[in-house]
């Protein structure tokens, strides 16, 4: 047929919205929860599940819950949770039983570390290298030096230690110096030389064969026979150590899967200009298997955050031993469960904000990096 | 000729003091200084263990331990039974409730995980607050809810909460029928293999009149009623020979049926519940990593649903879903340890603590211990290496 | 290659009938009123730039996507929220992927007579023979017993094809069937395709091979914006562009 050469331009159809039954609140609800048979009865058990749970929890939280002051059980009134308890032991709960007066200390300690934690990790932020200095070799001495004493500051033992700020130390001492010797075993994993890569693999999978109890059993009890004559080590310090070579395991593994996706070329890159072994992996390779392996550390942070609750079990009394406590006092008695969940939303509000920072995370490196 | 010869011996030269000699050196130092630390600690244990008059080696096992575990699986004697019994009896407690809590997790983690990736909003949304809430609370505090928050509201013995007038639950624990079997009983377990056995038979009977003329036939619900309805069948048809026996409020306590411990209870709950949420991220995450090609083209080749996930989707899910399930059985295992908080008798508790405690020989009692939980470990991972190898998928 | 397509039969019979089909993703409006219709033996090729539509097209016809507005027949079977003409419609019409999607853990044999024994309840030797008559179509029937894994893309996609085609259906979708693979591959499925279309099948076929337009299709159809602008004979739509919209496209994809 013969036509026109010249191209017409042509008149677009305009847009139009979609049937009213397909979006709004009424499409969506037909969509999600009304679909089909079986799904309208799901969301019906699902509202049945949710109006047994929430009212109830709501009311005994905060509706009925005791908000008022006192020093004793017979204060709470209401039927609801006794936050009068938490309220009357809070500094305890906190700080265990670290003298009042000394407690700035403390308070100081954890700023400059969140300080520090935050200039390392948050991006923006510059002088990284020195952020990483100061947490890593300069603070460990300056938060030693608040927490416990001397030179100039009145000496505070560590059996007065306990409380949240116990659960803080533990685990930040623990992930900080566990840092360096998972480094170094999950190099030793991937050496060439068959006793260090036999020494790592077998300490790794020892450690990590093991619950964390038997070490902090092995520390409390017998590493004091392991001491020669005379020697009488702390028993929070036993109980750090135990848990610096537990975390370490774990690092190590979680280091190693960094490792692994660092391509060859980045090795053979290094070799080829002429770098040796520590100067590849500590210029080169480590700084990228780090990055990739932050996600994973921050979880292993997490979960070692919540296994010193576990210290309870060797004598040490922290945050949730010392909640555990308190609702046997005879004057609080019947308080556990306020106790609880006091602990519970405490550890829920640290563990799921660092949580989600590490999936933003892994989110954020992934964009960046081909896989 | 003599330049090629300078060569050759300035490259041993370089060779000895280069590469391997140098790995040599260090293995070397790195071992001995190990051995020396051995030597080091060894002699002040020695040392240690002497002056306070503790005993080395293994014969206390065989001395009476003097204690009685409040729950035990094994015959346990206060008068007679030894330390290595006690040893017995921890392992089978943490065996048992580790076991049956794998089995809740397992089934509660699925069924969660599937939640998760619901078309319904308001089971997914459940389904994700449960994950991200259980799994962000240390598990010692979950443990110590069900025990002393949940537990013990529970009512003393006389009011006891009455379930189907057969289950009694209170604070000292839940009393249910136990079974007293008769003469003849061994009908029931016979039916049950005879049922297992005609199930596998109906099972490969169909499959193989499937491959030779296309149609197919129920096997997996013929088969489940085999199973379940044969013992049933054998039961009524014997007679009942299994009567039960039934807890009977007399006086203070209850007189008949059997007892769960209350501390068994909890940990079994808080264990299940905890590991429940991490299997629930694994089975979700196992599923997702199938990519949605695999279900389109099979909805375009015809496939329903149900066929669809257990042929295509199913078996490549499970791929991802096994490893990472191995290692949360492992956790479980070792997290039972935990119940030492509110004093069940398993093997961390009894032996690591109690046995250690009484003779004194910590190094032997922990050693044990921590050998045991390796075995366990090192068996799990060696089936898990076995399971990778056999279904991976086969690339070029 | 570029011999004007053969006087294939073209039947009177409508095999695939869209009828002012309109699909909204949200509030974005995806395809504006799609009217189409297409008869026994015909090949249509649907090209146009990306976020057209012409895939959520194709989609809409094995139901791999729900229109919300319109009515699309295949054989006269309305689709629609019905399960069981659902299922009627997928065993009538093949699917070819652009990322093959063939099913990893089955060998190729596996892969090929999976559906016809389930879903056509085929007994397993009858199957296999099918499957072995469409692989030595297909040309590879040495590759039985391999795994995906141990194929090349090219060879994955000439699977993808065997696999649709021992269902016995009577209209094949290819959604852009070549653009996942590497530049030696693509002329090997594009002849499998090209033998496919010469042999009758009613074949809708979103690809920006233009050759393979050229060659064997009756109907080319561009689409831009959810709408269908234009559909002519292939040597009419590329010499005589009606629309400027069409221009400014071939213009772009027609370079060499």
């Amino acid at each position: 047929m013969a036509e026109i050469t010249a191209s017409t331009p042509h008149v677009a159809l305009p847009d139009q919205p979609p049937p009213a039954s397909e979006v709004g609140v009424v499409g969506w609800l037909r969509r999600n929860l009304f679909s089909s048979i079986p799904n309208t009865v799901l969301t019906l058990f699902a509202l049945y599940l949710l109006y047994v749970i929430v009212p109830p929890l709501l009311n005994w939280a905060i509706f009925s819950a005791n908000w008022q002051s006192g020093t004793s059980v017979k204060d709470c009134v209401w039927d609801g949770a006794c936050w009068t308890m938490i309220r009357a032991r809070f500094g305890i709960l906190m700080y265990g039983f670290y003298p009042a007066e000394a407690r700035w200390r403390v308070d100081v300690t954890f700023v400059l570390q969140f300080a520090a934690i935050a200039g390392l990790l948050i991006e923006g932020v510059p002088f990284k290298k020195y952020w990483a200095i100061f947490l890593f070799f300069i603070y460990p001495f300056v938060a030693f030096w608040l927490l416990y004493g001397g030179l100039g500051l009145p000496v505070i033992e560590t059996a007065s230690w306990g409380g949240l700020m116990l659960n803080l130390v533990l685990a930040t001492t623990g992930i900080v110096l566990s840092l360096p010797l998972g480094i170094l075993l999950a190099l030793g994993r991937r050496s060439k030389l068959p006793i260090i890569r036999l020494l790592s693999v077998a300490f790794i999978e020892f450690v990590r064969g093991v619950p964390l109890i038997t070490v902090l059993f092995m520390a409390s009890v017998v590493f004091p026979l392991f001491m020669p004559e005379g020697v009488n080590f702390n028993k929070l310090l036993r109980v750090v150590i135990g848990i610096i070579l537990f975390s370490a395991a774990y690092i190590a593994e979680n280091v190693r899967g960094g490792l692994q996706a660092i391509p060859k070329g980045q090795y053979e890159g290094a070799m080829a200009l002429g770098l040796n072994y520590w100067k590849m992996n500590g210029l080169v390779v480590l700084p990228q298997a780090l990055r990739i392996a932050i996600p994973s550390i921050v979880n292993s942070f997490i979960g070692l955050f919540m296994d010193t609750t576990l210290v309870i079990i060797v004598g040490q009394i922290e945050l949730l031993g010392m909640a555990q406590s308190s609702a046997r006092d005879p004057n609080w008695l019947g308080t556990i469960n306020t106790a609880l969940a006091f602990v519970s939303m405490v550890f829920f509000i640290f563990c799921f904000s660092m949580s989600r920072y590490s999936q933003y995370l892994e989110r954020k490196l992934y964009t960046g990096h081909k896989r | 000729m003599s330049a090629v010869g300078e060569v050759r011996t300035v490259a041993r030269q370089s060779l000895w003091r280069n590469e391997f000699a140098r790995g040599v050196i260090i293995q070397a130092a790195v071992a001995i200084a190990l051995l020396a630390l051995t030597v080091f600690l060894v002699h002040n244990t020695a040392v240690n263990l002497a002056k306070r008059g503790i005993a080395s080696g293994f014969h206390f096992l065989e001395n009476v331990a003097g204690f009685q575990p409040t729950f035990s699986l094994v015959p346990f004697d206060l008068a007679t039974s030894t330390n290595g019994r006690v040893f017995l009896l921890g392992l089978v407690n943490t065996l048992v409730v580790s076991a049956i809590g794998i089995v809740f997790a397992t089934l509660l983690g699925f069924i969660v995980g599937i939640a998760r990736l619901s078309h319904n909003y308001l089971i997914r949304k459940l389904a994700a607050v449960y994950v991200d809430v259980i799994r962000n609370i240390p598990l010692l505090a979950q443990i110590i809810f069900w025990y002393f928050g949940v537990l013990s509201t529970l009512p003393n013995v006389r009011q006891s909460l009455n379930f189907l007038g057969f289950f009694f639950l209170n604070q000292r624990g839940l009393f249910m029928p136990a079974p007293i079997f008769e003469a003849g009983f061994w009908i029931i377990p016979a039916a049950l293999v005879v049922g297992i056995i005609a199930a596998i038979v109906v099972y490969g009977w169909a499959r193989r009149r499937q491959m030779l003329t296309g149609q197919q036939f129920p096997a997996l619900s013929v088969g489940f009623a085999l199973i379940v309805g044969l013992p049933v069948l054998a039961d009524l048809g014997a007679g009942s020979p299994v009567t039960w026996s039934l807890p009977e409020l007399k006086g203070f306590n209850f007189q008949g049926g059997m007892s769960v411990l209350p501390e068994f209870v909890a940990l079994l709950l808080a264990l299940s519940i905890y590991t429940a949420a991490f299997i629930a991220e694994i089975v979700r995450s196992g599923v997702q990593a199938v990519s949605h090609g695999q279900t389109e083209a099979a909805r375009a080749l015809g496939l329903r649903p149900t066929l669809t996930t257990r042929l295509v989707i199913l078996p490549q899910a499970l791929r991802v879903i096994v490893p990472p399930l191995t290692s949360q059985y492992l956790n479980l295992t070792k997290n039972s340890s935990l119940g030492v908080i509110i004093a069940y008798p398993d093997l961390v508790s009894v032996f690591a603590g109690t046995v250690q405690n009484q003779t004194g020989q910590a190094v032997e009692c922990v050693a044990i211990t921590m050998a045991v939980y390796l075995v366990i470990s090192l068996l799990i991972s060696a089936f898990m290496n076995w399971y990778n190898k056999h279904i991976a998928l086969v690339e070029r | 290659m570029a011999q004007a397509a053969p006087a294939m039969q073209i039947t009177d019979e409508v095999m695939v009938k869209l009828e002012g089909v309109n699909k909204w993703y949200g509030q974005f409006h995806v395809l504006k009123n799609i009217n189409l219709t297409v008869k026994k033996g015909e090949r249509i090729v649907i090209c146009g730039p990306s976020g057209s539509g012409k895939s959520t097209l194709i989609r809409c016809i094995n139901r791999l996507e729900e229109h919300q507005k319109g009515r699309i027949l295949v054989e006269n079977i309305e689709l629609s929220h019905d399960l069981k003409n659902i299922e009627q419609v997928r065993r009538e019409v093949g699917m070819v992927f652009q990322h093959f999607n063939l099913f990893p853990h089955l060998t190729v044999m596996e892969n090929l007579t999976l559906a016809p024994i389930w879903v056509r309840k085929m007994p397993k030797a009858e199957a296999e023979k099918v499957a072995m008559k469409y692989l030595e179509r297909v040309r590879i029937p040495e590759q039985a017993g391999k795994y995906p894994g141990q194929l090349s893309g090219g060879q994955q996609q000439r699977v993808a094809i065997a696999r649709s085609l021992c269902m016995n259906p009577k209209v094949m979708l290819f959604d852009e069937p070549t653009s996942a693979l590497d530049p030696e591959m693509i002329k090997e499925v594009l002849e499998v395709m090209i033998e496919l279309a010469r042999s009758g099948m009613t074949m809708l076929c979103v690809t920006h091979e233009m050759g393979f337009a050229r060659t064997v299709a009756n109907r080319v159809i561009f689409m831009d914006r959810g709408e269908i602008i234009e559909e002519n004979e292939p040597e009419e739509f590329f010499k005589n562009p009606r629309s400027d919209r069409t221009k400014l496209f071939l213009s772009q994809i027609l370079h060499h």
